[in-house]
């Protein structure tokens, strides 16, 4: 086997040196009752030739979405990678490593870290970022835990209805035993009710939580929650699953956000069927020491040069165990990276402008869908990538007849959100070119496309 | 040969905030081809403030001199305790990065990503038949939240039998996730000892009706095969308790011993460990759950199933515990896993836990008479040292950063917390005789030199990027981010 070096003669020299006579006696330790006695039923063993092959066929049966016209959102973005980001992040010294704890063979990681850290402050307007969650969904049921924490007492946590339904069904998985209420605030016209919000907001309320932009794309009033959750004396979670909004829209931390969380797949990683992704985490000075997850700080080694070292690890499971901030002992490394490779790629000027396209071209589809004859745009605020139509016949059939036309045309609402049977929730980026908006624009008409 | 000479470059590299140039740019978008508009005035942010501005050339040097400062499996051996830092296989990169695997959307109807689904459906069948659980859930994105999810499902299945149940036992050789996941389910965590190996008299001391689960790592911490396994489940099921085992150090069992064969109820995987996946200087990796019949409707949702030969994602299970992140796993780090499977096939997976144990076995034969080894009994793919054999006050941090000088990456140190200064040593399968053999000459060497030169020890390590660094004032004063002056 190409990964196992070791020869029959080795072999034996090695059980000599041990003082066994035969593999056998190695696994002595293993009672008989505990031992398999029959070989596995797994296929035997594949060239390398062979093991592509088999998954060139599994992986050709899937849909590319670059061969079609797809306008598909819904917490995953197709964003442009740059040959750049790939090209880095396949140095092994990078991807073969493990999580930095030995900080001096470990600078690469380390600094590209605190990079990271840094460019999410700078983008989220916040003052301390960690090191990453496993994705939104997570990172979002984490700052729910944080709220939780840093509110003594509270125990009830308010969601907006129109945050990213996978994001609430992860918040509600990691409270089910942790005595925490959650409270379903609807939305309005595509946004956070206000006014239900105000009525729920009460001295047991630890948090808010709402999408920056929401599940729909629409951009919410973060300033005007942000205070009505603090003068409860709640915190105000902010979830961002598309980021690149961050470039145009007003940072939530700006705007009084207490912790802002999110999935930054937008920014340079695959979409990959759903994963892995990365979960980002920021918060204000006051709750650094409640922070979960990994956190990299600077410092200078004994001779007075600058290095950086994982910090504040008396937070953490392998200090605190049980009483840690949380049960997470890594970060996601290798899509740090590639966030931070496609952040200082785009840089200040080139993420603004690359959003501004996004917003353009979204706009442009929201404008020749919303003058279809029959088709409604649901809400009337301003979004972000994303929209949500009213169709005038069945989503399910409607997505079926635009598929023969080579259109991925959105997400059905209904499953998730019954008040909006007809809903479809379509994204554009960069991506998709006039033409295809165009071409989806007549699909929809029910003309030639 | 064993060496603490050869040169090397080593350049230093300023932050990218340092470097950037207002005006530079690394990126070229597509022409605007619809009417230019801008959201109303009020909504939109400054410039983001401090952004780095650089050009193409400068992030490929940036990121690619950082690169040469970090230690992978691919610069050298790494025999990180628990950690089962094997070799990456470069075909299973290849294989991700396919674009039917790569470029394909979580949205997407079913039917129209049936090769992704098959794939996830072989990868449940073949991490049930290495492990012996029927059922296998792939949606926890690593080690420590499969552990979440293990104890979460244990959790709902006895709320389901109308049972409060609100302690979790385990034993003190536990990683730190362990107490930390039962925790995030709302359990109270007791500790037992043991004595190497959990004996079943401690755990039947502890064991009442209160008592939700006993939570085990097999083989433990210290390498070694909890040999009272089985009649320690007998008496945990007994008395209406389940039993979770982490399997972190799987790779010490492929095709020898089945957790689901032997009274284990759920059991997370580590795919970036024992599947070879890569670390990633932290993650992505990927904690897939396998669970006995019963617990299986308390899985996360979806499940991939078949159904007429199609397969799909199954939502409609009223009895699961929900779900734990966005979509199905880490499906980038699924195929990565699928791939080695097929590459080694059953045979090639029991040869691979042969010669890790063949490895771990030999390098304690030949370091023994010099390494305090606490615990004597038959251990299996690692072995922990303590530092009480070492001379002249000199610790366990010192011998871990003067193997750096002879570039290695240190063994696992100070864990697991009952060896007194561990040193942990974990050198998996993929690892030749020579290679082991010199970094058992090293740790020789290391041992005489704090006999005789102690301060070569105390100083080390003295050819890596940078010296020991300040981790106090890091944590006193935390300076998180980058700050103009």
């Amino acid at each position: 086997m190409r990964y196992l070096p070791h020869t029959d003669v080795e072999v034996q020299q090695m059980l000599d040196c041990i003082g066994v006579s035969s593999m056998e006696d190695l696994f002595s330790g293993i009672p008989e009752n505990c031992r398999l006695q029959k070989p596995l039923d797994l296929p035997a063993a594949l060239s390398e030739s062979e093991v592509m092959s088999q998954l060139k066929v599994l992986a050709e049966q899937n849909s590319k979405i670059s061969d079609w016209d797809a306008f598909l959102g819904g917490g995953a973005y197709n964003h442009f990678i740059p040959t750049v980001v790939d090209h880095l992040v396949s140095r092994s010294e990078f991807y073969t490593a493990y999580t930095p704890y030995q900080p001096e063979i470990s600078q690469g990681t380390l600094q590209a870290i605190f990079e990271f850290q840094t460019m999410i402050c700078q983008l989220t307007g916040m003052d301390v970022a960690n090191a990453s969650m496993y994705d939104g969904a997570s990172a979002c049921a984490e700052a729910v835990l944080l709220t939780v924490r840093a509110g003594k007492k509270r125990r009830k946590v308010l969601l907006s209805e129109a945050l990213n339904p996978q994001y609430r069904e992860t918040v509600a998985t990691y409270c089910r035993y942790l005595d925490v209420e959650l409270v379903d605030i609807p939305f309005q016209n595509g946004v956070t009710d206000q006014s239900a919000l105000a009525a729920c907001l009460d001295d047991q309320v630890a948090s808010v939580v709402v999408g920056y932009p929401n599940y729909f794309g629409q951009v919410e009033d973060i300033a005007a929650i942000a205070e009505m959750a603090q003068n409860a004396g709640a915190r105000l979670v902010t979830a961002v699953s598309e980021p690149l909004a961050l470039a145009l829209f007003k940072a939530p931390g700006e705007m009084g956000a207490d912790v802002v969380v999110g999935e930054g797949q937008s920014f340079g990683i695959p979409v990959s069927y759903g994963g892995p992704g990365i979960g980002f985490f920021a918060v204000k000075k006051k709750d650094m020491r409640v922070l979960p997850g990994r956190l990299v700080g600077e410092t200078v080694d004994l001779e007075g040069r600058r290095g950086f070292v994982l910090t504040l690890a008396t937070r953490e499971q392998h200090i605190r165990r049980e009483k840690a901030t949380s049960n997470i002992c890594s970060n996601q490394g290798m899509c740090t990276l590639m966030v931070g490779i496609y952040l200082a790629l785009h840089g200040k000027q080139g993420l603004r402008q690359l959003a501004e396209i996004n917003y353009a071209k979204a706009a442009y589809a929201k404008a020749q869908i919303g003058r279809l004859e029959g088709y409604d745009i649901a809400f009337s605020g301003e979004g972000f990538n994303e929209f949500v139509v009213i169709c005038p016949e069945p989503v399910a059939d409607l997505k079926r007849r635009l598929e023969q036309d080579g259109i991925l045309a959105g997400i059905a609402l209904g499953r998730d959100f019954p008040s909006l049977e007809r809903g479809l929730l379509v994204c554009v980026t960069e991506q998709n070119s006039r033409e295809q908006i165009d071409r989806l624009v007549s699909a929809l008409a029910g003309g030639e496309v | 040969m064993i060496s603490t000479e050869g040169r090397g470059l080593v350049l230093d590299e300023k932050l990218l905030f340092e470097q950037s140039q207002p005006g530079r740019v690394g990126y070229s978008l597509p022409t605007l081809d619809v009417p230019a508009v801008t959201p109303e005035k009020q909504l939109l942010r400054d410039d983001i403030k401090g952004f780095p501005e650089l050009s193409e050339v400068d992030v490929v040097r940036h990121y690619t001199r950082l690169s040469t400062w970090n230690y992978g499996v691919d610069s050298g051996f790494y025999p990180l305790g628990s950690c089962t830092m094997k070799y990456n296989p470069k075909v299973n990169e290849a294989a991700a990065r396919l674009p039917g695997f790569a470029e394909i959307h979580p949205q997407t109807p079913e039917a129209l990503n049936q090769g992704a689904l098959e794939l996830m459906y072989n990868l449940q069948r073949d991490l049930g038949e290495v492990s012996g659980f029927p059922a296998i859930t792939l949606q926890p994105a690593a080690g420590a939240q499969g552990e979440f999810v293990g104890m979460l499902t244990i959790r709902a299945w006895h709320e389901a039998k109308g049972q409060k149940r609100h302690k979790v036992i385990i034993p003190d050789t536990a990683h730190g996730t362990n107490p930390a996941s039962a925790a995030l389910c709302g359990y109270e965590v007791i500790t037992v000892a043991s004595e190497g190996v959990l004996s079943k008299a401690a755990v039947a001391e502890l064991m009442d009706d209160d008592v939700a689960a006993l939570m085990v790592t097999n083989p433990n911490t210290l390498g070694l095969f909890e040999s009272d396994i089985r009649e320690i489940c007998d008496l945990v099921h007994e008395r209406g308790g389940l039993v979770y085992s982490d399997g972190a150090n799987l790779n010490a069992l492929m095709g020898i011993s089945r957790p689901g064969d032997i009274g284990i109820d759920v059991m997370h995987f580590n795919l970036h460990k024992t599947f070879s996946t890569p670390h990633g200087g932290g993650g992505p990796g990927a904690g897939p759950v396998g669970v006995v019949e019963k617990l299986e409707p308390f899985l996360p949702k979806p499940v991939v199933i078949k159904e007429n030969d199609a397969y799909k994602l199954d939502y409609d299970r009223p009895e699961s515990i929900g779900r734990v992140k966005s979509f199905y796993g880490h499906f980038g780090v699924l195929v990565r896993a699928y791939s080695y499977i097929l590459s080694m096939g059953g045979n090639g997976l029991k040869r691979a836990t042969e010669m890790a144990v063949l490895n771990a076995n030999y390098i304690r034969a030949r370091l023994e008479d010099e390494y305090d080894l606490p615990y004597k009994q038959r251990s299996l793919h690692e072995v922990v040292f303590s530092e009480a054999a070492l001379a002249n006050n000199c610790h366990t941090l010192d011998v871990a950063k003067r193997l750096i000088d002879y570039g290695y990456h240190p063994p696992t140190i100070y864990f697991p917390l009952v060896v007194h200064g561990a040193l942990m040593i974990e050198p998996t399968e993929t690892e030749s005789k020579q290679m082991i053999d010199e970094f058992c000459d090293a740790l020789l060497a290391i041992a005489e030199e704090a006999k005789k030169q102690p301060e070569k020890l105390k100083m080390a390590p003295v050819r890596a990027k940078v010296k020991r660094l300040d981790e106090a004032t890091a944590a006193r004063k935390p300076k998180l981010i980058w700050e103009k002056d």
